[in-house]
């Protein structure tokens, strides 16, 4: 019995990030890299899967270490632990996948100062287990990089007409450029933001009538 | 520097490649903390000090500290434990020393360590190699140049208050729709440096 | 109708929204006319499929946020006639449509439609289109080939500011040169600002001191003479800019200290953009930015009729 609500509670931990609290569109966390990096689809990609291994392993370790950290100093102690995995990603990204380092430039030693990241250490791994905070972080982590990714496949359909790189729009179509430009990255943002707010408000009324009708 | 390249170099952080408009750094503040005008210009001030000295501080570090020692690598968490101290020393210093001031950024100045604003001129100066005199200067301009957007912001933000605003785009996506709107009438300044 | 309500001063306007629209529409028949002789046909097209495309684009949003349909007050048609006159007359159809529906929903609508935007809407669609596409929006062919017996190339260069000198002063006020379809003819442009003057729809104040501040300006950083000064000013969109959108009720300052440093300084910044920028026209961001100071320009100070700013608060 309590290994069943146990599970049912990882699952609600896992998808928590992706919907209902996305850190992206529902929080606002991380706006920053969300507006620079999504120029293309695999650069959201990229940027949405290094900031979630530097959230899952920053997770696990402050909540490994959530008992030994005194209250006065957590916040520095958290920031070294999220500095240390962001300068190994970013030794690796350098290494291995040198053109995505180059496009990501400066935003991939600004994941330490990643609100997401700290919020997260904060609000759920400095007071949860190691597993329950792995999968918070692989939700939350996965809720930003599904909204990067969106993002990044937005802009550049509009902007180039293409996404990862294939082009979809023909060669007859003429791109966008604002979008792909500064200006047309908080455009795509507010209306993305404004879109999702629309849908989120129909599915809640929608239920609040169903239990409306159930009562 | 002479005093034209001075001026030129204020123009381009200020205005050609501003912090929000153009290189995307401090975004969070400047959604999060532009309401109102008055509050927005104690946050552009306290932004603009820390910067100054932080670009100051993390140019003598790299400098003088980790590239003697060979330790690069290590850019990132020393940048970020001197500016979270700074900030820290600021709030000590103001405390005690100004009172009205400490009240008026009080409440900013601990959301200042996680600006990605500060962490990103003091990365820029390392990368662009840029000497002290000219980081110093790049952090005190791109940080009035963060000033200026926000208290922009601000300004129009006021006027939306009261204007009849469709729900779903209220708070941050018509904020956003704004500083895009705002971002398309910068690129004006294109080339001008 | 949310049209600003401000502290005293309070003109004494007892023109109604619609009449206002009606004025400016009228205003700006001489130029699109003069623009219609001078680029053809074509011209005629974009600027009745930028009025649809504007209406339509009115009428949809409307009827989708189930408000109340507005239509015929004219704004959403001299917004779409205003946006039309900044294309040049080769525009694609597509980007007519794209500019006019991004002027009405993003950036009227969106913030509560009339009265509540804070950028001129058709120019800040024409900042959008020139981002997007800058081949089309600096493509201006089409000119009445008699004004070209001396075998200028009209389609190499936007407005006469990419070749300075090729164009005579009386040949740019009359609008025997390219550009967009509404900034060429300043004389059309005066027979507006005239009208509008004496109907009282605009003051004086900003279209005179942002040509003025132009002048001067040209003449100060640029090192120009008279002449070049006042080529300056009749190239380019200064007039259309100044008399037609930098004179937009809702988003130019109120108090007339404030309108005259909203002027001097959308003169400035044109200047700039003309002489060091990467673009050969600043009039669209000379404006978009003051737009922009706007707000706090009206929280200026207004000692000059001796009402202070707790007024506002009050």
């Amino acid at each position: 019995m309590s290994e069943n609500n146990e599970k049912k509670s990882l699952g609600k931990v896992f998808f928590n990030g992706i919907i209902p609290e996305n850190p992206t569109f529902r929080l606002v966390l991380g706006t920053c890299p969300t507006l620079a990096v999504t120029t293309s689809a695999l650069n959201g990609l990229g940027m949405g899967a290094a900031a979630t291994f530097v959230l899952v392993c920053s997770n696990i370790a402050i909540s490994l270490l959530r008992k030994f950290i005194p209250d006065q100093v957590r916040i520095p102690a958290f920031i070294v632990v999220i500095c240390t995995f962001v300068t190994m990603v970013q030794l690796l990204m350098k290494a291995f996948l040198p053109s995505l380092d180059e496009s990501l430039g400066i935003f991939i030693p600004l994941i330490v100062v990643n609100c997401i990241i700290l919020a997260r250490a904060e609000a759920f791994a400095s007071k949860n287990g190691p597993v329950a905070s792995a999968f918070d972080g692989l939700g939350m982590g996965l809720g930003f990089t599904l909204a990067l990714t969106l993002m990044g496949s937005i802009r550049e359909l509009i902007g180039n007409g293409s996404v990862f790189g294939w082009n979809l729009l023909g060669a007859s179509y003429e791109p966008m450029l604002l979008i792909v430009l500064a200006s047309g990255g908080f455009l795509t943002f507010g209306l993305l933001m404004g879109l999702v707010n629309l849908i989120v408000k129909k599915f809640e009324r929608k239920r609040a009538e169903k239990e409306a009708q159930a009562a | 520097m002479s005093i034209t390249e001075i001026l030129l170099f204020m123009v381009s952080c200020i205005l050609t490649h501003n912090f929000i408009f153009n290189r995307f750094l401090g975004c969070c503040p400047f959604l999060g903390v532009s309401s109102k005008v008055e509050t927005s210009v104690s946050m552009g001030l306290a932004v603009t000090f820390v910067m100054t000295i932080a670009s100051l501080f993390c140019w003598l570090i790299y400098n003088l500290l980790l590239i003697p020692l060979n330790l690069t690598y290590m850019n990132t968490i020393s940048f970020i434990l001197v500016i979270a101290a700074l900030v820290q020393f600021v709030e000590m210093f103001l405390k005690k020393s100004s009172p009205t001031l400490y009240s008026a950024l009080g409440i900013y100045l601990p959301l200042i360590t996680t600006n990605c604003a500060v962490l990103g001129v003091a990365t820029l100066n390392m990368n662009n190699n840029y000497g002290l005199l000219q980081s110093v200067l790049n952090g005190t301009f791109s940080a009035l140049g963060f000033l200026l957007a926000i208290v922009l912001m601000a300004g129009v933000r006021e006027r939306l208050g009261s204007s009849n605003i469709p729900a779903c785009m209220k708070g941050f996506p018509i904020t956003l729709v704004s500083a895009g709107l705002m971002a398309v009438a910068f690129m004006g300044f294109n080339g001008l440096v | 109708m949310s049209l600003r309500i401000s502290t005293a001063p309070h003109m004494h306007n007892p023109l109604t929204t619609q009449r206002l629209m009606q004025f400016v529409f009228i205003a700006l028949l001489p130029t699109a006319a003069w623009g219609v002789y001078a680029f053809g046909f074509s011209a005629l097209l974009v600027l009745l499929l930028s009025m649809a495309s504007a209406v339509a684009a009115e009428f949809v949003w409307q009827k989708i946020a189930k408000q109340p349909v507005r239509v015929g007050d004219f704004s959403a048609l001299v917004t779409g006639l205003i946006l039309g006159l900044n294309l040049p007359a080769t525009a694609p159809w597509w980007m007519v449509i794209i500019g006019s529906a991004f002027a009405i929903i993003i950036v009227k609508q969106l913030f509560g439609g009339l009265g509540d935007n804070f950028l001129n809407p058709a120019l800040a669609a024409r900042a959008v289109l020139l981002a997007s596409w800058p081949v089309h929006m600096t493509a201006s062919a089409c000119v009445n080939p008699t004004f070209f017996q001396a075998g200028v190339d009209a389609v190499s260069t936007a407005t006469p500011l990419g070749a300075p000198g090729t164009f005579t002063l009386t040949q740019l006020f009359l609008g025997q040169c390219p550009g967009a379809i509404g900034e060429v003819s300043k004389a059309a442009i005066l027979l507006g600002f005239l009208f509008l003057l004496l109907t009282g729809v605009i003051s004086w104040r900003i279209p005179v001191i942002t040509v003025c501040s132009v002048y001067v300006c040209t003449m100060l950083i640029g090192g120009a003479d008279w002449q070049g000064a006042l080529a300056a000013v009749l190239s380019g969109g200064v007039l259309f800019g100044s008399v037609f959108m930098a004179t937009d009720y809702v988003t130019s300052p109120i108090t007339p200290w404030g309108q005259v440093i909203y002027a001097v300084l959308i003169g400035l910044i044109i200047t700039l953009i003309r002489l060091f920028g990467s673009y050969p026209e600043g009039v669209t961001y000379g404006i978009l930015l003051m737009n922009i100071a706007t707000p706090l320009i009206d929280r200026l100070p207004r000692t000059i009729y001796g009402v202070k700013k707790e007024a506002k608060k009050a």
